[in-house]
């Protein structure tokens, strides 16, 4: 297809000026020439030609409206349009930041009544709506950490952060200066109780876990883990990424969960926009709230106001209060699905998962065979033995049955990993067409593999040279 | 309502199948003491007319002002129909990061079109798929200078906004090194005996904004030769995206780094967000900078498409020894920000004129009135300080009037005495403006 400057010719226009209708002026009058540039490259197009382009991009693309996006540790749920039409209301678009408090009452109302919503959700005492995404989020989190240290005079430089764990966990750690210890999981896919006794030194400031981890399996010895940790002083933090397993079934802070961040993008369905605008809130224990960003709202009486003092703050995260748009569509999801709502998207959820789990278990290897919560992680190593094709062969393969193929390859522990999260949004038959489809792959591997392995055949590109486009790389048209 | 689509019946089959009698089985790995008993303590859900009925009344309580003279780092600007009509298609809004090239080319060629466009208004040779905010794209440019060049401090010009220097603030504690702040001159442009005293061989980057946060528009010419001397980065940014259609880009005046915030280009206000962070570097850092990278490359046929590339600079497979954390970004805005751009096209310096115009006007308007005096006498784009008699009363009034009114500096810069930030961009009229100058007059 072509790219939207080779479809420009000079002179074609897509949008109009006002006249100006001030006195008239000489720009070199205002700005020193030397200041000004003479031309803007951009392309040049009809309004009907911008149209047709990015229509047709869009037919090049495959979101959740399209079809089943398994996409593992991603939450890939129906995203309600009622959401998105609220989201547009002119008084929360049209309003700047800065606008007087007296106008802005509705916004400091959807933050402050999210902040109490997600409070009751997660156990914590309060959140921060700062962060714009979930890594943005952990990186808050771990500041909150070291600010905690660093008030009560303790030097602790290491994080301890599990073998399972998201690559930003280690890459949040390691901004914030902590070097960053690996801890082993054990057999069955949990944390290795006396690896993080043995780890767990009074250097360390905390552990960085995912729960469920990223095996979709719940850490059954939360209990402990959460002893270990406090009683050498750390901080327990959780990655809440996979958040969807345990609403209105279980509360983090009641596990021992110091510092947790969620992702409003996946568990609380805001769209994702192909890779953002997300967003990361984080929540804490009752003696840390003193350190999240600012500023935060209050609410004096029935009026919300911003308050910015806060001495023991880390201070600022992002310009502005966060992502505000995406917290009205969370805000208007939790308000339509009220506490037992959740609840069952949490059942659901974790039923379906369960649910494909049974049924590929005799086609592909399942490293972790127990019941497991949101997501399943099964093995593509029989393929690979049995006939040489591969976890991203499988995958490759899916497109061409119109499925967002699941996250491959991750988590690093699992070899050929296929991690399927098929979300309380999906029906029965959704997931049984899909489990019917995997299945017909597991034998298209045995019986003709190399007809994966030319996967896929059917989308717009075929497998794409990534090699060429490390080694040579062209990330701008015309510079290459 | 809660979307699930199961019916009691097709329950029963699924909890058969696994091989359990209800759901709560499947939670048997939770301690049973920390299972919840009862319902959380949330209000009780709704059906779509009542929640629509609910956020509606919520949004009315906000005020949408006729008028808004606020500026600041956010600006108002008309945004053409085609930008919404192209980011609501739900085949873009509703999918992930795209992880599999094939069925992704439509975003994957439109970050490409977005990073060029962006290397092109920017002026530099590289730019990537986006980052959070134009803040954090600051810290991270910061970041990655002391990194790259293993020095520890960053110097900064107090005209920068003062949220963005904050940021840059938070990042620097966190990640241990030193932020050093040089003021700006009588004039409005950054204090060049300051900046030339404040260089040595520890300084790894000069971060610098371009309309400044008074909207004094920076000669980066004239301080690059101060900045590389010492080996030090330049790193200049903007906050106002359409400026960047007529001021000579700061990629042609040896900025090392050109990095700022986006919404300019298409974004409503939302207040406050989302937006996008626009970070864009010449060749030299193509393998090192943060964030997403869209790269053209060929498919078994020869074909022309479209894959993130360069990985491994990133956190999924460098992990702690990645240069960013960044996951997600603002692919979304950086989408609208591309339509806005194709769709302004050359229009693009037309509109940003039409913004020097307004503002001249109602910077004229104001400094005849009594008592009223422009403080910087550099040039600007579209914002300007003015000291006026009583800041405070002049916001009330227009807030009065139902008029956004302009950023009171007193607290970030209690130096300027009664001094207001105001802005005008293209939405606004004569008349507009002439209602402004009668109202506070």
């Amino acid at each position: 297809m072509e790219l939207i400057f080779e479809k420009s010719r000079p002179g074609r226009i897509a949008t109009s000026i006002p006249k100006s209708d001030v006195p008239e002026v000489a720009i070199t009058d205002i700005i020193n020439k030397n200041l000004l540039r003479d031309d803007v490259d951009l392309p040049e197009v009809a309004e009907v030609d911008l149209i047709r382009h990015y229509t047709q991009l869009s037919k090049r693309n495959f979101g959740v409206d399209v079809g089943f996006y398994p996409l593992g540790s991603c939450t890939m749920k129906y995203n309600p349009k009622i959401n998105e039409e609220v989201s547009r209301l002119p008084g929360f678009t049209s309003l700047h930041p800065y606008s007087p408090v007296k106008f802005s009452q509705g916004s400091l109302q959807i933050m402050y009544e999210l902040r109490q919503y997600l409070s009751e959700i997660f156990g914590m005492a309060d959140f921060a709506l700062q962060p714009a995404a979930g890594a943005h989020g952990e990186l808050t989190g771990v500041m909150v950490i070291k600010k905690y240290f660093e008030k009560k005079g303790q030097k602790r430089s290491k994080i301890l952060i599990p073998d399972t764990a998201h690559g930003t966990n280690p890459a949040s750690g390691a901004l914030c200066g902590y070097s960053i210890v690996t801890l082993r999981s054990n057999a069955e896919g949990g944390v290795d109780i006396d690896h993080l006794r043995e780890l767990m030194t009074k250097e360390v400031a905390g552990l960085m876990i995912t729960n469920p981890n990223t095996l979709g399996l719940f850490e059954r010895n939360i209990e402990q883990v959460s002893e270990i940790v406090h009683g050498r002083g750390g901080i327990l933090y959780c990655d809440g990424a996979n958040a969807n397993a345990f609403m209105g079934v279980t509360k983090p802070g009641d596990l021992g969960i110091d510092v947790i961040q969620l992702n409003l993008h996946k568990t609380f369905s805001t769209p994702h926009g192909c890779g953002g605008p997300g967003s990361g809130p984080v929540g804490v224990r009752r003696d840390l709230v003193r350190y999240l960003p600012l500023p935060r709202v209050i609410k004096k009486r029935r009026r919300y106001d911003w308050k910015h003092d806060f001495p023991d703050s880390i201070g600022r995260v992002r310009a502005f209060y966060g992502n505000f748009n995406v917290m009205v569509k969370a805000y208007t999801y939790i308000r339509t699905l009220g506490p037992d709502g959740l609840k069952r998207v949490s059942e659901t959820a974790v039923l379906n998962a369960n649910y494909v789990r049974e049924r590929l278990r005799a086609a592909y290897d399942l490293p972790y065979d127990r019941i497991c919560m949101h997501e399943c992680v099964f093995s593509g190593k029989r393929q690979v033995k049995e006939s040489g094709v591969h976890t991203s062969d499988i995958a490759k393969r899916l497109l061409d049955y119109g499925y967002h193929p699941p996250t491959i390859y991750f988590p690093l522990v699992v070899p050929e990993a296929i991690m399927i999260e098929p979300t309380e949004t999906e029906s029965k038959e959704t997931l049984d067409v899909f489990c019917d489809t995997m299945i017909a792959i597991a034998k298209e591997a045995k019986e003709n593999p190399e007809l994966v392995k030319s996967a896929p055949l059917t989308t717009a590109v075929s497998r794409l040279d990534e090699v060429k486009a490390a080694r040579e790389p062209d990330v701008c048209w015309g510079k290459a | 309502m809660d979307y699930v689509p199961h019916t009691p019946e097709d329950q029963r089959q699924m909890t058969e199948i696994i091989g359990i009698k209800t759901v709560d089985e499947l939670f048997s790995d939770i301690p049973e003491k920390y299972k919840l008993k009862g319902l959380l303590d949330l209000p009780p859900g709704l059906s779509e007319q009542e929640v629509t009925a609910l956020i509606k009344g919520i949004s009315i309580r906000n005020a949408v002002p006729p008028i808004t003279l606020m500026g600041a780092g956010v600006y108002n600007h008309y945004i053409p129909a085609v930008v919404d009509h192209i980011i609501s298609r739900a085949e873009f809004y509703t999918a992930y990061t795209p992880y599999q090239a094939e069925i992704s080319q439509g975003i994957l060629q439109a970050i490409y079109e977005y990073q060029t466009m962006i290397a092109r208004v920017t002026g530099m040779q590289v730019a990537n798929a986006s980052m959070y905010d134009g803040a954090s794209a600051m810290a991270e440019a910061a970041g990655l200078a002391t990194k790259t060049l293993s020095r520890e401090k960053i110097v900064i010009v107090r005209s920068v906004h003062p949220e963005y220097r904050q940021v840059v603030g938070t990042y620097a504690w966190a990640n241990g090194y030193e932020v050093v702040e040089i003021p700006y001159g009588k004039s409005g442009q950054l204090d060049r005996d300051a900046l030339s005293n404040a260089m040595d061989d520890r300084t790894a980057a000069v971060l610098v904004q371009s309309p400044n946060f008074f909207g004094v528009i920076e000669d980066i010419a004239a301080i690059e030769p101060t900045v590389h001397a010492t080996g030090a980065l330049l790193v200049s940014a903007f906050t106002e995206a359409t400026s960047l259609g007529i001021l000579k880009p700061a990629g042609e005046m040896g900025a090392d780094f050109v990095v700022g915030e986006g919404q300019g280009f298409g974004n409503p206000m939302n207040y406050g967000g989302p937006y996008l962070g626009i970070f864009a570097s010449t060749d030299k850092f193509l393998r090192k900078i943060p964030g997403r990278l869209a790269g053209a490359t060929v498919d078994k046929e020869g074909k022309r498409g479209f894959v993130l590339t360069l990985q491994t600079r990133e956190q999924h497979i460098r992990r702690e020894r990645a240069t960013s954390n960044i996951c997600s970004n603002e692919a979304l805005c950086a989408l609208a920000a591309a339509v806005y751009l194709v769709s302004l096209g050359k229009n693009l310096k037309k509109l940003a004129e039409l913004n020097v115009r307004k503002t001249h006007y109602l910077k004229r308007r104001l400094s005849e009135l009594e008592g009223w005096d422009a403080v910087f006498t550099d040039p600007v784009y579209n914002e300007f300080v003015i000291r006026c008699p009583d800041p405070k009363m002049i916001n009330r009034k227009l807030e009065a009037a139902g008029i956004t009114g302009a950023y009171d500096l007193e607290n970030d810069y209690p130096e300027l005495g009664n001094s207001l930030l105001f802005c005008a961009t293209e939405v606004l009229t004569r008349e507009d403006i002439d209602r402004v100058v009668s109202i506070v007059a």
